[in-house]
């Protein structure tokens, strides 16, 4: 199996039967599959697919704040459209989200409410801290608001900006993309093998 | 119906309240006509104003609240007043001292006033007597304090640079190495 | 048969409030008995920190309370400033600042109507308006380098001159949008489902609007002729040729109809500003020639000793203003927005108070909507047009 980066996550470990005796002798790899594809039949690895499936269908919460909120707005637009990475249903109740994005600065009021909404959120969740007011408190370094979102809840990218444009919160989702890729699927109480760096 | 010139603001004040003195603030850069109003004569002037035909203001378009620490009296209750009808503008001004500030309520007289008084008590402590629901608006309710009185603190925290956190804890080796894995989209 | 009423919670997350409003509503079945907006939520002690930077850099501030028309909130502030110190800008920079004043009202309707219009469910409205808005956008981006919050405005002028091929956008810009406004008129204004939502719902008597403060399109909708821009001119709108639409009945529908029409007198206006910015130079003067409060010309700078004296002064202390008091009000897309300074003299005010529109427009929902359905409470915090970040500062 060579190395290179492939198109898509699903690769196939082992080779079934072949149909004809003589069938593995001048084909290539790629017809190889093709050939198993279309008996209907792969192979992958639970991660892949589960990751793969989690980061091509991010659901964000509607949760903006102030001015970010107009350009997270504007990433639902027709110019900037994210949902072409499937990520236009901007559900209203946390409990059907899986991504926070933090677009506006936290006020000390509003703080305990976000707390309480992320944990509303079901597993597994991520944060994005949208702007440099959700980062580290932005122009804004007075008493009423939280210098940082990630002081309550932990936070997997951070995107700058005042505010950042749409492009650099769709880089943002990107990168959540690839972590979510990187990541390692928890499948319960069953231990699982640890083998070395991931 | 043409605006109501200072003087005649005065003269129609006059009449109508003989014994009391109606300031008005002078100084080099004080751009809008401003009048000092006692505390007690507020709700009687305020209704005045806002009911005779010649001033007809109406509308009350903001209260603030302002604190000349360390001047006596410390606070001063500003109202911004249109008259529509008239397209005029007037402030008045009600000086309050800072033991046990407070000031009648002028929710009676204008509807609008309700907020901008609990507003104003929110940031200062400068209580509304008779103000029917007065309680903070902007901060949370547990707030201790009134954030913008000029002995309040602004409540600047210290922003973590570099050259300020010499014992801070440097990311370890193994993190470094934690690269996301690249992925390549179909259109590549 | 005795009922007991129902204590509903419009939470600070919240699909329709545009922000982080709370609305505590007690319904009994489907008919509102009580209301009562909580608001707070993203207050940002705004005028508190103002009283520790000088007035230029309270600019950017301003962008970020009403983050629909940013422009709006810096021509408040530079007026307010510049009626303290005394001073007028010369007619190009007002002539630009109009331009972009009335282009940022036609962004903040377009944002308005798209979120109006998808709270009550049509949704095609939503990405028509956007599609508008990104067009204002990119002119903000090159007159100023950021999309939304421009901060464009300073005391005494512009930060910059108007690059070159901005004045050809806002001219293509302004010939395309009365079209658009017709493709939005044509999707609601005859629409049965909008009128049956709009028209009648959230009524604010003229008496009531009027006691409670409000200004803008929800004094206007209620049958009230007063619009700043006409009744006390500022920055030079006595001369522009413009109309104010005035609503009959105070419903959510007038209103509707007032914002759409402003629309259109504000493409107007914008037309006349772009022509009258053509004639008196596409590239000139952007700033007032008062070194005292206003930093001189680059160029002046690096030749002219006491021009070089004034911008250091200017940039590391602040431009000291004479101790006094000021309130300037403009008319905002929201409402009659104006800012109140308080000043001792030295660079940094001793009190900016901000009389923001929303705040008290939105002191009329209870009004508006006891007694109503519950459904009709989204229509009308929709129709009273507030952004959050000037409710709480």
């Amino acid at each position: 199996m060579t190395d290179e980066p492939k198109l898509n996550p699903f690769r196939t470990l082992e080779r079934l039967a072949p149909a004809s005796e003589d069938a593995l002798e001048n084909k290539s790899e790629e017809q190889v599959i093709r050939e198993e594809l279309e008996r209907g039949i792969l192979f992958t690895t639970v991660d892949s697919v589960v990751n793969w499936a989690r980061a091509n269908a991010i659901w964000p919460l509607g949760f903006g704040l102030a001015c970010c909120a107009i350009e997270m707005m504007a990433i639902a637009g027709p110019r900037f459209d994210i949902s072409r990475f499937g990520a236009e249903v901007f559900r209203g109740s946390p409990r059907q989200a899986d991504l926070m994005i933090v677009a506006g600065r936290v006020s000390v009021k509003m703080a305990p409410v976000l707390r309480q909404l992320y944990d509303q959120m079901p597993d597994p969740k991520w944060v994005i801290s949208m702007g440099a007011c959700a980062s580290c408190g932005g122009m804004f370094n007075n008493y009423a608001i939280l210098q940082g979102v990630d002081k309550i809840v932990p936070v997997d990218v951070y995107v700058p900006g005042c505010p950042p444009r749409p492009e650099g919160l769709i880089h943002g989702i990107m990168k959540l993309q690839e972590k979510i890729l990187a990541s390692r699927v928890e499948l319960g109480p069953v231990p699982r093998k640890k083998k070395g760096a991931a | 119906m043409t605006a109501p010139s200072p003087e005649r603001i005065l003269e129609l004040l006059g009449q109508r309240f003989p014994g009391t003195a109606f300031r008005r603030q002078t100084g080099e850069a004080v751009r809008d006509f401003t009048l000092y109003v006692p505390a007690e004569k507020l709700v009687e002037v305020a209704t005045y104003v806002r009911d005779e035909p010649e001033l007809d203001f109406k509308l009350l378009s903001w209260i603030s609240g302002l604190d000349w620490l360390p001047r006596d009296p410390r606070f001063e209750v500003v109202y911004g007043l249109l008259s529509i009808s008239n397209n005029a503008r007037l402030t008045l001004k009600v000086a309050v001292g800072e033991e046990n500030p407070r000031v009648p309520t002028v929710t009676g007289v204008w509807r609008t006033a309700d907020w901008h008084e609990r507003e104003t008590w929110d940031f200062y402590g400068i209580e509304f007597t008779g103000h029917p629901d007065l309680r903070r608006i902007l901060l949370p309710d547990d707030w201790v304090g009134w954030p913008l009185r000029k002995d309040a603190p602004l409540g600047y925290e210290e922003v973590a640079f570099t050259h300020n956190t010499p014992g801070r804890k440097k990311p370890s080796p193994s993190l470094t190495r934690l690269k996301p894995k690249k992925v390549k989209y179909r259109a590549q | 048969m005795r009922s007991e009423t129902m204590t509903l919670n419009m939470g600070p997350q919240h699909p329709s409030t545009h922000g982080v409003l709370r609305v505590a509503l007690e319904l009994d079945g489907e008919t509102v008995v009580k209301c009562k907006p909580i608001v707070g939520y993203l207050h940002t002690g705004m005028e508190k920190q103002a009283e520790y930077k000088t007035y230029t850099q309270s600019i950017p501030q301003t962008d970020r309370m009403d983050y629909l028309a940013p422009l709006s909130n810096n021509l408040a502030l530079c007026l307010s400033a510049e009626k303290l110190l005394g001073i007028t800008v010369p007619a190009r920079v007002q002539a630009i600042r109009v331009l972009l004043t009335e282009l940022s009202r036609i962004s903040a309707h377009c944002v308005w109507l798209g979120t109006h219009a998808i709270d009550i469910g049509a949704m095609t409205v939503f990405w028509y308006c956007f599609r508008e808005r990104e067009k204002v956008l990119s002119i903000y981006d090159q007159v100023s380098g950021a999309r939304m919050t421009a901060s464009y405005f300073r005391v005494g002028g512009l930060a910059m001159d108007i690059p070159e091929g901005l004045l050809d956008r806002c001219q293509k810009f302004v010939d395309e949008m009365p079209a658009h406004v017709d493709e939005y008129e044509k999707l609601l204004s005859k629409n049965p489902i909008w009128l049956a939502r709009t028209r009648g719902v959230a009524r604010l008597a003229q008496r009531d609007a009027i006691a409670l403060g409000a200004t803008g399109p929800m004094l206007r909708g209620s049958g009230v002729p007063w619009d700043l821009r006409k009744a006390q001119p500022y920055s030079g709108y006595e001369s522009y040729d413009f109309e104010v639409p005035v609503g009959a009945n105070g419903d959510a529908y007038d209103r509707y109809q007032v914002r759409v029409q402003e629309m259109r007198q504000s493409t107007r206006i914008a037309a006349q500003a772009v022509q009258r910015i053509r004639e008196l130079g596409e590239q000139g003067e952007y700033r007032l020639r008062d070194f005292k409060y206003v930093l001189p010309p680059k160029e002046e700078v690096k030749t002219s000793m006491e021009a070089l004296i004034h911008h250091f002064k200017i940039v590391a202390h602040g431009f000291f203003p004479p101790a006094g008091e000021a309130y300037q009000a403009i008319e905002a897309p929201k409402g009659e927005l104006g800012f109140y300074f308080v000043s001792d003299g030295t660079p940094r005010p001793w009190r900016m108070k901000v009389r923001s529109p929303s705040f008290v427009n939105l002191q009329c929902l209870p009004t508006m909507v006891e007694g109503e359905l519950v459904a009709d409470v989204i229509a009308a915090i929709g129709s009273i047009d507030i952004v959050l970040g000037e409710v709480d500062r």
